[in-house]
Formats: C-alpha cells, structure tokens, sequence
C-alpha cells in the first residue's frame, strides 16, 4: 500500500520535474515546478519527516515559487519560440549519456556500509520531528546555525543597498 | 471484521465525521453570504434580501441556481488550462486548512473515543493523535491560496485581472511574514505545534492564551487584521477594488468558476475565524457544550469581519504596504521579545 502510493507520488514528481524543462510557457514551467515541490513534500511525510514537509511548502511553493510567478508575471515573458541547433542537440546528448553512464558506474561500484546516525523513527515518533531539529539546531549545530543567520543577513542588507542607491 | 486492529464502525464513525463537519462547513459559508447581505443592509438603514423565502432565506440556494445555469465565458486570448484551474487552486486550501481544527473535545462512539477533528485519530492505546504540525500546515495550506488568485489574474489576459493578481500576491506575501511572527507567541506559551495540544493548554477562565499577557493580546489582534489582509477582505480589499480595478482577478471569471472564487472567499473567512479561535481564544473552551463554543466563538468572528467591511474604507495600496512592513513587523518582532521575557520572569 506505502509502496504504491510512493510510487505514484513519485511518478507525478517525475513527470512534473520533466514538464518543467520542456514546457515552452514559462508560467506553465513555474506550475509544473510547484507540483514537484509539493510532490516532494509528500514524501516528507512518508519519511516521517513533517517539519520538513511543512517548511517545503511554506518556503519553496509558498514563497520563492511565488516570487517566481511574479517576475514572469512582470515580465510578461512570450512563450519561448527556440531554433533549435543541431550542435545544441548533439552537444547536450552527449552530455546527458555521459552523466547517464556516470552516475550508474558510481552506483554499481558503490556499496551500502549501513551506518546509522543517533536518530532512528522510534526516537522520532517519540520525540517529535521538530522538537529533534530545534534540539539540535540550538544545541550542537549552534555555529553552523549562527554562521548561515549572519551570512542571510548580509546578503538581505546587501539586497537592500543595491536596490536602493540613495537610503 | 477489523482493519489495523480497529474495527470497521470506528471508520465509519470517522467518515462520518468528516462529512458531517464538511457540509457544516458548506452551509456557513453559504449562508454566510446572506449574513452578510443582511448584517450590512441593517448597518447601512436597508433592509437587505427578503424577497425568497421567509426573510429571504432561501436566497443563497438561489444564488447558487442561478450561478449555476449561467453562460460560462472564457476570453479567446485566455491561457485556457491556467483559466480552468485557478478556480479550483483557490478553491481547495480554503477547505483543506479546516482538516487540522480541533471543534470540540472527543467523543466517545461505540466504545471509541473520536476526536473532533478531521485529521485526529485514535491510536490503538486510546490516546488522541493528530497532525504533529498543525500550525504549519495551515500556514502552508494558506501560502497555497495566493496561486488561485495570481493564476487567475494572468491568465484572465486583461489588465485589470493583471494588477489585482499582482496586488494580491504581494500582499499575502508581505502579511503571510506577520501572521508567522505573531503564532510564534503561542507557540512560545504551548510549547507545541500541535492544535489539540495548544486548545488542551487553553482551559480555565482566563486559560485563553489571548487573557495570558499584555504582549500576546496585542499579538492575537494583529494576527486577526494580518489574516482579514490575508484574506483581501475590507479594508484591504485591494486586489478586487471594484471602483478602481473593476473587480480585479475575477474581472473574467463568469458562471459556477466566479461562484468558486466567491465559495473560496468565505470559505477562508470561516477558515480563518476557526484559527483565531483554536490559537487565541481558547478553541472550544468555554461555559456550553464545546462544539457549541467553538461555532459560536467562529460566528462571533464571522460578525467583526462583516462589521468591520461595513465600517472601514479602503487602504491605499502604499499605506497598504508600510502598515505591513513597517508597523506590523517591527511590532510582531517586539512582541516576541516582550513575550519572552514576560514567559521568563513570570514562570
């Protein structure tokens, strides 16, 4: 039953993940895009992850997604009509077979070494999944934590500065 | 015959929960409509709908006949797929956000104790369980509803469905930051994200997490004027301002697909009502039976908005703005402070 409904779920990712580069309107790209964020939400939840699966949608589909939309809407970007080259088509096939063949060589010379971190689902049904992320992310990641604030922080006053010349 | 070691009434029992609270759901929104006819007309010195049914009664079912059976128009130059389904996408977090409400202690059925709420369960140990997120996913359900209205507002291909999309989206953004900051506060009191957790905490005559301090009053107001923002009801009504921009996203929209976006709108004032009511007010605490302090507490909120668009004028979109980003910001920030010295010292 699980099985089954990852792999539709899943499916639909693909696809959606698929039509975003194919699509030619770049609003219907942006849709496709959403549908896949939402998709993995989903499997957030399956992985008994729903903090996760909460701020996927609050932050991806919620907000940046919406930012996203917007430009195009302001843009008022035409549905792109491409010539297409046939060095492009050649070029970037290649590209792809070899990445293709990469990525399944790593795979087959890897193997499963079963290490298992502190966390398993009994700690999670027990503890909550947020109630673990802020744990740790007050108490042994609080650098790291610290760290990525004061960097989003120079990167808003920086945003700020250069969109507005005179302040 | 059992599934999951519980038997099939308890499922049936479930099920009809869902769809008890749903049509119940239905029915206030659609008479909703008429309350607000009603209410506004008495304010204004009109007597408002009377002229179907006994005090005009009947008059949302006829409304909806005739919605219904009305010539549907989609504009030649229309983006066709995103025209169909905006509707639906501002259709849909509007009710699923009602999943995660708790409207009323738990009953017992059959030997079973059912929460009163859509997505509450039992375990098989006989405690209560619910959506561990539930907070967040009412603001993620939420941050769904801006797509209706700026899907609706591109693909309308006309620029006043253009400028109140836009407007729209930018508003829920720039008020969806508040509405955050401002559940932070209760979060800080219950120490959960969990809505049956939150509303168990409430208990008592002064229980209601909006009586706990100073700070959280004035968080709970603010989160009740950024929600009405949210919901681009009066006073900041701007994305359908219909004496500057005809009727903004829904300038195109005819037919069953406009009576969706009207459903949508009063389906997230209800929706909204309900989350102030379990966030601040205490859920379904109170002096009666709970369902019958929850409906009423939603009601009473139903009645301010509706009051509230009788009295105010409209925003200007700057004020709109600035009263967003700099007055309710700042304060939700300050409070969140306040609130936590207040938590420190006080405990």
């Amino acid at each position: 039953m699980e099985t089954l409904f990852f792999l539709i779920v899943a499916a639909i990712a693909v696809i959606a993940s698929i039509l975003v580069i194919t699509n030619k309107n770049p609003i219907n790209s942006a849709l496709s895009m959403i549908l896949t964020f939402l998709c993995l939400a989903v499997l957030y939840v399956m992985l008994e992850a729903p903090f996760m699966a909460a701020i996927q949608v609050i932050a991806y589909t919620g907000a940046i997604m919406v930012l996203i939309v917007f430009v195009i809407m302001l843009l008022n970007v035409r549905t792109e009509s491409v010539r297409r080259g046939k060095h492009a088509i050649f070029l970037s096939s290649m590209t792809g077979i070899l990445m293709l063949v990469l990525t399944f060589t790593v795979i087959g010379r890897s193997s499963l070494t079963g290490m298992k971190g502190a966390v398993d689902t009994a700690m999670l049904t027990k503890y909550g999944h947020t109630e673990l992320i802020g744990k740790y992310l007050f108490t042994d990641y609080i650098l790291p934590f610290e760290i990525v604030s004061i960097l989003l922080l120079a990167a808003m006053v920086g945003a700020v500065i250069l969109a507005k010349k005179k302040l | 015959m059992e599934i999951l070691g519980l038997p099939l009434i308890y499922y049936g029992a479930m099920i009809l929960k869902v769809l008890v609270a749903f049509v119940f759901v239905l029915l206030t929104v659609a008479y909703a409509t008429y309350a607000e006819r009603k209410l506004i007309g008495f304010m204004q010195v009109r007597i408002g709908p009377n002229r179907t049914g006994p005090k005009g009664l009947l008059q949302p079912i006829a409304d909806g006949i005739k919605l219904f059976f009305k010539e549907e128009i989609i504009p030649a130059q229309a983006n066709k797929f995103a025209f169909v389904i905006a509707p639906l996408v501002s259709l849909i977090p509007a009710f699923i956000s009602f999943a995660v409400i708790p409207f009323g202690d738990s009953i017992t059925f059959a030997g079973y104790k059912i929460p009163l709420q859509i997505a509450g369960y039992t375990d098989s140990t006989g405690s209560i369980l619910d959506v561990n997120v539930g907070v967040l996913y009412i603001l993620a359900a939420a941050s769904m509803g801006v797509y209706g209205i700026v899907l609706a507002g591109w693909s309308s291909n006309s620029k006043y469905s253009l400028l109140g999309g836009l407007r729209a989206s930018a508003q829920m953004i720039s008020y969806e930051l508040t509405v955050g900051l401002t559940i932070v506060c209760v979060f800080m009191l219950s120490e959960s994200l969990s809505l049956q957790t939150i509303v168990a905490n409430q208990a008592g005559l002064f229980g209601w997490y909006i009586f706990r301090n100073p700070f959280i009053f004035v968080a709970g107001i603010i989160f009740f004027i950024a929600s009405l923002a949210e919901l681009n009801r009066t006073p900041f009504d701007l994305p359908e301002a219909e004496t500057e921009l005809v009727s903004g996203f829904c300038t195109e929209y005819s037919s069953m697909k406009y009576a969706m976006f009207f459903m949508a709108e009063y389906a997230n004032m209800v929706t909204a009502s309900a989350v102030t009511t379990t966030l601040f007010l205490g859920g379904w605490h109170g002096p009666f039976h709970p369902v019958i302090n929850f409906v009423g507490k939603v009601y009473f909120l139903l009645f301010v908005m509706m009051w509230i668009r009788a009295t105010y004028p409209r925003y200007r979109y700057d004020q709109l703005m600035s009263l967003g980003w700099k007055c309710f910001l700042p304060i939700a920030l300050f409070l969140i402070m306040g609130n936590a010295f207040w938590i420190t010292l006080f405990k």
